[in-house]
């Protein structure tokens, strides 16, 4: 495999006029920007003219990016942007239920404690052919998340921005974004326990 | 439901609610302390901490789907298009 080339080469080369380094970018992070922005707009379609337009700004604006944040944060940064210009979803403000648990409240008895005990994933969730097969269950329930919460999920978890870049590019408080990330990944873990049950891996 | 009637000892009920924030560093050290006391404790909210670290690691693994070549021709158009007419300004927000 050959050792993959850095964001800020192909940006440098981007400067220079090599349009090669402009389509391994977007090859990069099509896929990314086409997901966070479909958590804005209400089709694919939508999307698609939000992250060309994003394409657009990289390429306007990026005489004057000077890597003071990382390329990823600037380039989710101008999508949310656009995405908001385009604005369907309002998503500055961001309330949520504090009362929603992370586990159903039946898996606990009186006294707060598991009711059955919980069966330790085995490390198969590592094994690549396991992760393999997981990998659309977990797509699909990433989409299924709620707005805001599939927007930090997917910076955070899918992205690997680390937290505060993700508060820059949502414009959300870290305490927003603690919580949004905590109900998000509980979903996702439901689901997963959910499938290794219909599977009879416990 | 009162989950902070208790402060000396975290039930699973509580301790799952602080899971993330754990694994975050996000907690104070008192609430990190007693997380960590129930832990020892605990075999079955260790599994379910266990579990979320799985989780966000499968998460990790998700790929962003390729790029047809439709699309690629397309980009490589609209390169092609702002380097012949290419702008002394832009209006993105700088870093």
């Amino acid at each position: 495999m050959q050792p993959m080339v850095s964001d800020a080469e192909l940006l440098a080369r981007l400067r220079d006029g090599d349009e090669e380094a402009f389509v391994l970018l977007v090859e990069r992070y099509q896929g990314s920007l086409l997901r966070l922005a479909r958590t804005f707009v209400p089709s694919d379609s939508v999307a698609e003219e939000v992250v060309q337009d994003t394409w657009m700004g990289v390429v306007r604006g990026v005489d004057r990016f000077e890597g003071r944040s990382s390329f990823k944060t600037w380039l989710f940064r101008i999508l949310v942007n656009r995405a908001r210009t385009t604005g369907v979803r309002e998503h500055r403000h961001v309330p949520f239920d504090p009362t929603e648990p992370s586990v159903s409240p039946e898996r606990f008895d009186r006294s707060g404690s598991w009711a059955e005990p919980v069966v330790p994933w085995e490390s198969d969730v590592d094994d690549r052919l396991v992760a393999a097969a997981w990998g659309p269950v977990l797509r699909a329930a990433v989409d299924d998340l709620p707005g805001r919460q599939r927007d930090v999920v997917l910076l955070r978890d899918v992205e690997g921005l680390p937290a505060e870049d993700v508060c820059t590019v949502l414009d959300i408080t870290e305490g927003n974004q603690r919580v949004l990330l905590h109900r998000g990944r509980s979903k996702l873990r439901t689901v997963l326990e959910g499938e290794r049950q219909t599977r009879g891996q416990g | 439901m009162n989950l902070m009637r208790r402060r000396a000892d975290l039930v699973c009920q509580q301790a799952v609610e602080l899971v993330n924030d754990y694994l975050d560093g996000a907690l104070r050290r008192s609430d990190r302390r007693r997380f960590e006391r129930h832990l020892r404790a605990c075999p079955n909210c260790t599994a379910y901490l266990e579990q979320i670290r799985a989780t966000v690691a499968a998460t990790g693994r998700i790929t962003p789907e390729d790029l047809s070549p439709e699309a690629r021709r397309e980009f490589t158009d609209l390169y092609r298009a702002w380097r012949a007419d290419r702008p002394t300004s832009g209006d993105e927000p700088s870093d």
